[in-house]
């Protein structure tokens, strides 16, 4: 399965990672080559199988709806890299 | 001297007062300074925080009110986080990333009064085989310079081979704790899908990350385990289940033991060498009254195309959290959010991550969810069903972890697909959830081999007896490497 630098460019996007155009062509050649080797899975059918998304097929454990967390935010604030009042701060988003 | 011992025995001679903790600490930190720089093990060494934690240990022991793992000094692998100490997972992304909390794992290790020397090296985001993709640059395999020591746990594995530590923790996703194990001679355990809680360890797939002990012998593993594992509330995945004393069957006999050879984990791509090795393990367990059944697996030839659809996806979006907004790398003067994102993304994540975050996203992209992601998925329970039906005819299962031994640095980093394969035994077993060992068996073209053993869900009791009777008749395992003695 070959990937051409539209796709690649297109993929970077949806994870929101800066890719320079040098290195596109490299990326293209080896996504290709793992898409080659993921290719291997048409091999088999698998026509009624279920998909497994949990190795024991556990289904999410809930718990009652009460409050059982504390406000750690200054705590967790420590290691951003830019807070105000509480709040993070990034470029402006909102016209 | 102290790093020849196994931490059974140092936990004795702790208890026994031969030696304090303060002391000890103190040797391994000073050996750490030493060597260390031949090795690469380490990202973090908490000096201070190691030698706090082994006073207050001290005093514990005093009181008469010690465990067996108190005051005794071992590792944790990067991608554990550690409050107000720095937790990178070998990623630029989290260099500046001291965190503001700690792992259910690292909690269970401060309580259990075990002393914390430091942060070992691993590959990126847990992404690699070799841990030559670490932002804090490749570590060095003990055995042989110029070779890997595995990976991802690479520094944990390397870290312990050199006896910088008598032992450490590790993480496995696709082999991360068992290759290495067999890269470095040492004795690792990745435990089932859901033993230990993964709160607070930095996520890279999560249906089949786990936690679990890298030593030297499986009487340490077992200590190790007894203070990890366990039902953890913060971890939705975790299993409400018992932990039993995982040192309680150590001895029993194996006679009578099945043990299943599936041919696919002796065919094409395995190193003879490394076959001759695993095949004279296999006949010693013979000889120790195991009875082989052959076994096969036929679905495992595909667990590496489904593991790069399954890993790649998970780790998509995992690591969608890295965004530069409220922790880890931020890029400089960024125009507005989107270049804020890419920018620091781009810079953060180095290039093995940012492939695999890449194959993710394509593979969960409308189009392609179906044919990649929900295919997998298929694929991955006809192999687990393997697993099942194999349990009917035998009580464990034994190949070699690797199909090689260690290889040379640089040998395969050009070639992603040809990194890929060295998990081609390992991958399977965590598709399935199962728990799986690698032991020391031998070594060939002068490198250590190991032996894998993969069990039933919840049998880490058992593993750890086959593994330790093995032990008590061969010393593999008590081999070191040279300029480490």
């Amino acid at each position: 399965m070959s990937l051409d630098a539209e796709q690649v460019k297109k993929i970077a996007h949806l994870a929101r990672i800066e890719i320079n155009e040098a290195d596109i062509p490299g990326y293209a050649e080896t996504l290709s080559s793992i898409l080659d080797l993921v290719d291997q899975m048409s091999a088999v059918n698998t026509d009624n199988v279920e998909p497994m998304a949990h190795p024991m097929d556990a289904s999410q454990r809930l718990r009652e709806d009460v409050v059982t967390e504390s406000n750690n935010r200054d705590n967790f604030q420590t290691v951003a890299p830019k807070t105000e009042d509480g709040l993070y701060l990034v470029p402006q988003v909102i016209e | 001297m102290y790093h020849n011992k196994t931490l059974a025995e140092l936990s004795a001679m702790l208890q026994a007062k031969e030696v304090s903790s303060v002391e000890l600490t103190q040797y391994f930190l000073d050996r750490i300074k030493d060597k260390d720089g031949e090795i690469n093990s380490f990202i973090t060494v908490t000096e201070e925080q190691a030698l706090a934690q082994a006073k207050a240990a001290d005093e514990r022991i005093a009181a008469g009110n010690a465990e067996a793992l108190t005051g005794v000094p071992f590792a944790q692998k990067d991608i554990f986080c550690t409050e107000g100490v720095r937790s990178s997972c070998g990623s630029k992304m989290l260099d500046n990333f001291d965190s503001p909390y700690d792992a259910t794992v690292v909690t269970k290790l401060k309580e259990a009064g075990a002393v914390m020397l430091g942060k070992t090296n691993m590959d990126e985001f847990a992404m690699g085989s070799s841990n030559e993709t670490s932002f804090y640059g490749a570590v060095k395999n003990p055995w042989d310079l110029n070779k890997v020591p595995g990976g991802s746990s690479g520094g944990s594995a390397a870290a312990v081979a050199a006896r910088l530590t008598p032992a450490a923790t590790g993480t496995d996703t696709g082999g991360s704790i068992r290759q290495p194990a067999s890269l470095c001679n040492l004795t690792g355990l990745k435990p089932t899908y859901g033993r230990v809680s993964r709160f607070g360890m930095i996520a890279f797939a999560s249906s089949l990350d786990q936690a679990g002990p890298m030593a030297r012998t499986a009487e340490d593993c077992a200590l190790l385990m007894n203070a990890i594992a366990g039902f953890d509330e913060k971890d939705s995945t975790s299993i409400e289940k018992d932990v039993p004393d995982y040192t309680t069957d150590l001895n029993k006999s194996i006679k009578g033991l099945k043990i299943g050879l599936p041919k696919e984990f002796f065919g094409e791509g395995l190193d003879p060498e490394v076959a001759k090795s695993v095949e004279a393990a296999i006949e010693q367990y013979k000889a120790m009254g195991a009875e082989i059944v052959d076994i096969s697996l036929p679905n495992s030839g595909l667990s590496v195309p489904v593991y790069y659809v399954v890993a790649p996806a998970e780790c998509s979006s995992n690591l969608s959290r890295m965004d530069g907004v409220r922790f880890g790398h931020r890029c400089e003067e960024p125009k507005d959010l989107e270049d804020l994102y890419k920018r620091s993304r781009g810079e953060g994540f180095g290039e093995e991550v940012k492939r695999r975050i890449l194959i993710g996203t394509y593979a969960l992209s409308a189009g392609y969810y179906d044919a990649y992601y929900i295919k997998a998925q298929k694929l991955r329970r006809l192999i687990s069903d393997d697993f099942k039906k194999a349990f009917e005819q035998c009580d464990v299962i034994m190949g070699p972890t690797s199909p090689n031994v260690a290889f040379n640095a640089g040998e395969k980093t050009d070639d992603p697909v040809s990194m890929y394969l060295s998990d081609i035994y390992t991958i399977a077993v965590n598709l399935a959830g199962l728990p799986g060992m690698s032991i020391p068996a031998g070594f060939a073209h002068d490198m250590p081999v190991g032996l894998q053993v993969i069990g039933n869900y919840f049998e880490e009791s058992h593993l750890l007896n086959v593994a330790h009777a093995y032990q008590q008749e061969t010393n593999w395992h008590d081999q070191c490497p040279k300029g480490f003695e």
